[in-house]
């Protein structure tokens, strides 16, 4: 595991406030094969935290044992304080749960899958309907409160199931793949919501995904492949550790544009066509760069690493590929879930 | 306040109000049931339609064989049979439900819940007894058609032996449904389960000398230690002379001895308990 940088908010319970997540040496076998092997990570409380891998990768699996739906091989989980394998029923109580799949009920109206999930976690009498105000107005379905859920599009259906989930004022939402199967508009729509979440309400936020731009919506990524975590940040720090912004120039004359620009302290490289300068922050580079080329600049592109970069990095190889191939594993699971 | 355990839930909950929440949410699986119910017109309609087509199809197609004695007919003794097929589908139709909870997810909603699997499975058994006993009750309106005398007290007693019936039902209904994976199952379930039951349980014929063979398939389905009890209820209140009943006995025989109701009462509750018992082990395997 690569830990790229210490990251704004207390790691392994320096700060002030215990972590919200603290996970060590957590391993999950399934008889000779290692689903999860011997992760450690910790996640501040407030934090949005993102787990990044393909399909396959045992994201589900080590969100499954956070949340007390599966019993860890061996290691070590507290969530929000309590631990994961003797106190269960109490972690249950303070986290909310979004799953893959949709667990509303579509002949109950909002209000009513509300206020069943409201008993369910204990939720006091006389607070039940305030909450329930509360938390349709932060995913801005309170217009559709007293509408039966079957008539909800997808999208509607999985924020209404987020609202459900920080119902019980959980200290930790975990959300597993919480945009699979939303067109990228209502992704957008439920990040927003999310990130509504985090700020009104103060929650930790765990997710899991497989969208590279998603995980640039969280405070830290943790990268898993195979069972392991192989990177851990923010996403620029991790960016930043596979490698520098570059800008590509075309000029009138690169020799001179070259010359220029080591004069003036640039690491230049010779591209395929014209130059390629390496920088350390690409939108502020560009205007100094272009003046102390002092030739007419002809084209400027820059490029700055991706999260893909950063997975291709590590792994060596691209989630899209990874994905693709693992997509019938996915529809298997979706469809044999209930064997 | 007194401690019951050492893993105490953070809210410091006493036993006490521990058991209100359990309560609370009992009460709430029973509202969802029948909150269900009334949405669906069509599952009602259609619990009317079944038991309503073997009350007069069979009630008259069978009456011309069976004839009348002392004013009593082949229909007024299926009639109570008829309810009880009604609210035996219902039961087990609400149970079964969870096979559809489990499709579409919202069982995963209820399993992962910090509450104990036996409010969930208290609150389906009351909710399932609820709405089939409401089912059996709306068949009641048919008596007058078919000239089954009712009483006040008389649906009183009926309501309450659906009730029970019903919640049997749903216990051994919510049992199977622990064990079904998948929706294909059901159908094998009514096939191979509901309808022998109801049609071995006395509902649509007297139990009084059949072959041996029959007679001890009929004393082991529990089922017909159900439906012997409220055809004697409904029989009390019909002024049947002593051809008729002798033409369309009830009560069950068991090695020679007659059953007294509050017997058959008993097998029916203790069916009930060891269904309830099996259900709740059938979710606390499951995830």
């Amino acid at each position: 595991m690569t830990t790229v940088a210490p990251s704004p908010p207390a790691l392994g319970g320096a700060g002030p406030d215990p972590p919200a997540v603290e996970v060590h040496e957590l391993t999950k076998r399934f008889g000779d094969l290692v689903a999860v092997d011997r992760i450690s990570f910790s996640v501040a409380q407030g934090e949005v935290f993102a787990f990044l891998g393909p399909n396959g990768a045992g994201k589900s699996t080590t969100i499954n044992m956070l949340c007390t739906l599966a019993r860890p091989t061996s290691g070590r989980v507290s969530v929000a304080g309590y631990d994961v394998g003797t106190q269960a029923k109490t972690v249950r109580r303070h986290i909310g749960l979004v799953f893959q799949e949709q667990t509303l009920d579509d002949q109950l109206t909002a209000e009513e899958n509300l206020r069943f999930h409201a008993v369910l976690y204990g939720v006091p009498h006389d607070q039940v309907d305030a909450r329930i105000t509360k938390v349709l107005g932060l995913v801005a379905l309170s217009e559709r409160r007293r509408d039966l859920v079957s008539t909800y599009s997808g999208g509607m259906a999985r924020r209404l199931e987020i609202a459900r989930g920080m119902l019980h004022t959980p200290k930790v939402l975990f959300l597993d793949e919480p945009t699979i199967g939303l067109d990228p508009q209502t992704r957008a729509l439920m990040w927003e919501d999310v990130l509504r979440l985090r700020a009104e309400e103060g929650v930790t936020i765990f997710l899991t995904t497989h969208y590279m731009d998603e995980a640039e919506y969280a405070d830290r990524i943790a990268i898993i492949d195979h069972g392991r975590v192989i990177a851990l940040g923010t996403p620029q720090d991790l960016k930043a550790s596979v490698g520098t912004d570059t800008v590509d120039f075309e000029t009138a004359d690169d020799e001179a544009a070259a010359a220029a620009l080591r004069r003036a302290g640039y690491q230049v490289e010779e591209a395929e066509k014209g130059l390629r300068v390496l920088v350390r922050d690409e939108e502020a580079a560009v205007g100094p760069l272009v003046a102390a080329a002092g030739v007419a600049v002809e084209t400027v592109r820059v490029h700055r690493p991706t999260l893909d970069d950063v997975f291709l990095h590590y792994t060596g190889r691209e989630i899209r590929e990874t994905h693709a191939e693992a997509m019938p594993m996915r529809m298997r699971a979706r469809f044999g879930r209930r064997r | 306040m007194t401690t019951l355990s050492t893993t105490r839930p953070a809210t410091g909950a006493t036993g006490e109000t521990r058991l209100s929440q359990e309560l609370r949410v009992v009460g709430m699986v029973w509202e969802r049931e029948l909150l269900r119910y009334v949405r669906t017109r069509t599952r009602i309609l259609g619990g009317v339609i079944q038991p309503v087509l073997f009350l007069f199809v069979l009630g008259y197609g069978m009456s011309g064989l069976v004839g009348t004695t002392g004013g009593f007919n082949f229909r007024q003794f299926v009639f109570p049979g008829v309810v009880a097929m009604s609210v035996v589908m219902t039961a087990i139709f609400s149970a079964i439900s969870i096979v559809w909870d489990r499709e579409f997810g919202f069982l995963r909603e209820m399993l992962v819940a910090p509450v104990s699997r036996s409010a969930l499975v208290c609150g389906k058994a009351a909710g399932g007894a609820t709405v089939a006993a409401a089912q059996g009750t709306i068949m009641l309106v048919l008596a007058p058609l078919v000239g089954v005398h009712l009483t006040p007290m008389l649906v009183v007693e009926v309501i309450g032996l659906e009730l029970l019936m019903a919640g049997a039902m749903t216990c051994f209904g919510v049992f199977v449904a622990s064990r079904i994976q998948r929706m294909e199952g059901f159908q094998v379930v009514m096939q191979m389960l509901l309808m022998p039951m109801l049609f071995l349980s006395g509902a649509l014929f007297p139990i009084k000398g059949l072959p041996t063979w029959l007679a001890v398939i009929t004393r082991i389905n529990p089922l017909t230690y159900a439906v012997d009890p409220l055809r004697r209820v409904v029989f009390a209140q019909q002024h049947m002379s002593a051809a008729a009943q002798l033409r369309f006995p009830t009560g069950v025989t068991l090695f020679g001895y007659s059953l007294p109701i509050v017997v058959e009462l008993a097998i029916v509750v203790a069916f009930a308990l060891v269904f309830f018992v099996l259900a709740i082990r059938g979710f606390s395997r499951a995830e």
